[in-house]
């Protein structure tokens, strides 16, 4: 296997890593280079953060590894190779009645990743987290295949979900999907004209899936207005699916910038009439609405951006207010900012979601940008929340531990799993995640 | 459609994009190589993405005795019969350098491996009264160059087998599409200093499809390499023998 030695990132692009890369077509050249020892992991690289990086050492790129190993159509149970993406199973399955029960925001997620981050969808306060759909997966850990599932190897399956890779390189996963009628969805979209009408029409939403778009840029009575999508699997095909965009070079800063933002947010929130509207729309561009755009991450130019997200109990919505303010206040605002409400479902012990509502904002790498993320970060911590840790790049390890009380027993089973700590990334070293103490 | 692609030396990533077109539009696809494991993986892949039906099938290109055992499977199906060809070897020029036996087997992996499936191929094509042909050439079989030559020669050698065999199946009905790629991002190009310009298998697979479509004979893939080749190959010899490109 040749080693491509080169310099990648996350898909935030603020941190970079050098390292050498092998990119295995099949099975038995993954289970070749890892017989020489355990390295780390990565799917598309959709984590904004260093959740993917080994800086200096070597990584496995899984894309190549995309193959569909079985599928049950009589109880939609499908086995694939983690490198195949969520939106390649959504394209594949549709047609057969099928989907993945959880959708994460983008497409381009794949199962191995979805898996390694416990991912959620817009359906998170009805059906819970991806982990949760996992029947078994499928570790390459120590040169040695072990198979574990909710029921066999249980503490090891726990902690693979939402286990950032420390447990092993995820060969191949089995999930439940949900029988779905056809390729489209009926999305109802409906304005929030502030903060207290936002979380009223969260609370009350009795959709399946359900996400609330949030002006950033609003201050004053404004403060937390957005529009509320709210959607339905409905039954129809899609004929011809769209082209994609794609933006090919780095953008100038002034592309994001605080005027044009708070134009776009103004437009993007007056397109929605005052009475609400529904459409019908093809699958992938409810669930995946950024995908349309390839390569959209290059528009915040070539210093990247950081993505804050947070959850908090339900009770602490006002602290969730505040943090909006802070947000709304810096001029460090962008157009992608999504509001959400969790149900308390999740997998693993490094799981993010936990019952309450979650606030995901794009933070441009400009001045003030780690100092603002900083700031909430305290305030997450304060309130009882949680950050992301497939987004979050800036926060240290006393706090991550703060939020995650089970990460001490987490890293005891990851520990055992991987006593060389080969599977480490700069993610975990720098919230020195494996540690038990 | 009932129609049989065999596809040679299907562990490629190029291989596996083009099988995942012609299984979408139902074919029965029998996946030849010689990672017998791997492909009954792929066979299983494709028959959930719409494939009639897929098998793995022992077929080495330095093995002819490997080739009857791919020819009579195919036979059992009905209509037409396709192949498409992605074999081929490319060892580092300094490799064979080193050790010029290997010119042997990357002649062989290359060109007259697979040439001698489809000179048997062809007259079961004929007696059906057509199919299509795809063969994986190179941008590095149009001009001999100093850092591939071997491996170059042996790609013009199968495009001129290619436009032969065209030659002989268009009277019969069938086609051969003949397909010169760039450079593909792919086992064999991973971590290689110099790629530019790379194009993803599924890019090279659907252009392909298009090819076959519209009866296509000679193309390049992305399409750009065509104008890139066509430079290459009018540089006055006396020039180009002294370049290093």
């Amino acid at each position: 296997m040749r080693w491509n030695e080169t310099e990648y990132a996350g898909w935030g692009r603020v941190q970079t890593a050098h390292g050498e890369i092998a990119r295995p077509e099949r099975v038995s050249s993954l289970e070749a280079i890892l017989s020489e020892g355990s390295v780390p992991a990565m799917g598309k690289r959709r984590s904004y953060n260093d959740a993917c990086l080994n800086s200096g050492g070597r990584a496995i790129d899984m894309t190549r590894l995309d193959r569909i190993i079985s599928f049950d159509a009589d109880k939609g149970v499908l086995e694939a190779e983690a490198g195949i993406t969520i939106g390649s199973l959504a394209r594949i399955f549709a047609p057969l009645g099928w989907l993945p029960k959880i959708m994460p925001g983008t497409g381009f997620a794949t199962l191995g990743g979805a898996i390694a981050q416990d991912v959620h969808g817009k359906n998170h306060q009805v059906s819970g987290s991806f982990g949760q759909h996992v029947l078994s997966v499928t570790l390459l850990t120590s040169g040695k295949r072990v198979i574990a599932t909710p029921s066999r190897n249980k503490a090891l399956f726990k902690a693979t979900m939402g286990g950032v890779g420390q447990t092993g390189v995820i060969l191949s996963a089995k999930i439940q999907m949900k029988p779905c009628p056809g390729e489209m969805v009926m999305v109802t979209e409906r304005r929030a004209e502030g903060w207290d009408e936002f979380l009223s029409m969260l609370d009350t939403s009795t959709a399946t899936y359900s996400v609330g778009w949030i002006d950033t840029t609003a201050r004053g009575d404004a403060l937390g207005r957005g529009t509320l999508e709210e959607g339905e699997l409905a039954a129809g095909n899609v004929l011809k699916h769209k082209g994609t965009l794609s933006v090919p070079i780095n953008a100038p800063g002034f592309a994001l910038s605080a005027p044009v933002v708070r134009a776009f947010n103004s437009a993007y929130y007056h397109k929605v009439p005052v009475k609400g509207r529904t459409s019908v729309k093809p699958l992938d561009e409810f669930f995946f609405p950024l995908d349309k755009i390839r390569n959209w991450n290059r528009l915040y130019g070539k210093r990247g951006f950081y993505q804050f997200q947070t959850v908090v109990p339900t009770a602490q919505a006002p602290a969730l207010r505040e943090m909006l303010k802070q947000i709304a206040g810096s001029s460090l605002f962008s157009p992608l900012a999504v509001l959400k409400r969790m149900g308390p479902g999740r997998a693993g012990h490094l799981s993010f979601p936990m019952e309450g509502y979650s606030l995901a904002v794009d933070i441009p790498n400009r001045r003030g940008a780690q100092a603002l993320v900083s700031e909430l970060e305290r305030a997450t911590v304060a309130a009882g929340g949680r950050i992301y840790l497939a987004k979050d790049a800036l926060a240290s390890g006393d706090a991550v531990k703060a939020m995650y009380p089970e990460q001490g027993e987490w890293a005891e089973i990851v520990n055992k799993a991987d006593p060389e700590h080969a599977l480490e990334t700069d993610m975990t070293r720098r919230l020195n995640l494996r540690s038990t103490t | 459609m009932s129609e049989t692609w065999i596809i040679l030396g299907a562990t490629s990533s190029m291989a596996r994009a083009f099988s995942r077109q012609v299984a979408g539009e139902g074919a029965r696809v029998l996946l030849a190589g010689r990672d017998i494991d791997d492909l009954k993986r792929a066979a299983t892949d494709l028959s959930v993405r719409g494939a009639k039906s897929a098998e793995a099938v022992a077929f080495d290109a330095r093995n002819p005795e490997s080739f009857g055992a791919v020819i009579s499977l195919a036979e059992k199906g009905e209509g037409m019969i396709n192949a498409a060809v992605f074999v081929g070897s490319m060892p580092p020029q300094e490799d064979i350098d080193a050790d010029p036996s290997l010119i042997d087997g990357t002649v062989i992996d290359s060109f007259t491996g697979p040439a001698r499936f489809l000179q048997a191929l062809a007259p079961i094509m004929e007696a059906r009264g057509g199919g299509t042909v795809v063969g994986i050439a190179s941008v590095a079989g149009d001009r001999g160059r100093i850092g591939n030559y071997v491996y170059g020669a042996a790609k013009a050698g199968f495009a001129t087998y290619l436009s032969g065999l065209r030659n002989r199946l268009t009277s019969a009905g069938g086609h051969v599409v003949t397909v010169k790629p760039g450079f593909v991002d792919t086992a064999m190009t991973w971590g290689l200093p110099g790629m530019f310009l790379v194009a993803s298998p599924d890019a090279v697979a659907a252009s392909i499809m298009k090819a076959m479509k519209k009866q296509k004979n000679v193309i390049y893939t992305p399409f750009f390499w065509r104008y890139i080749m066509l430079i290459i190959r009018h540089i006055p010899e006396f020039i180009f023998k002294k370049m290093s490109i």
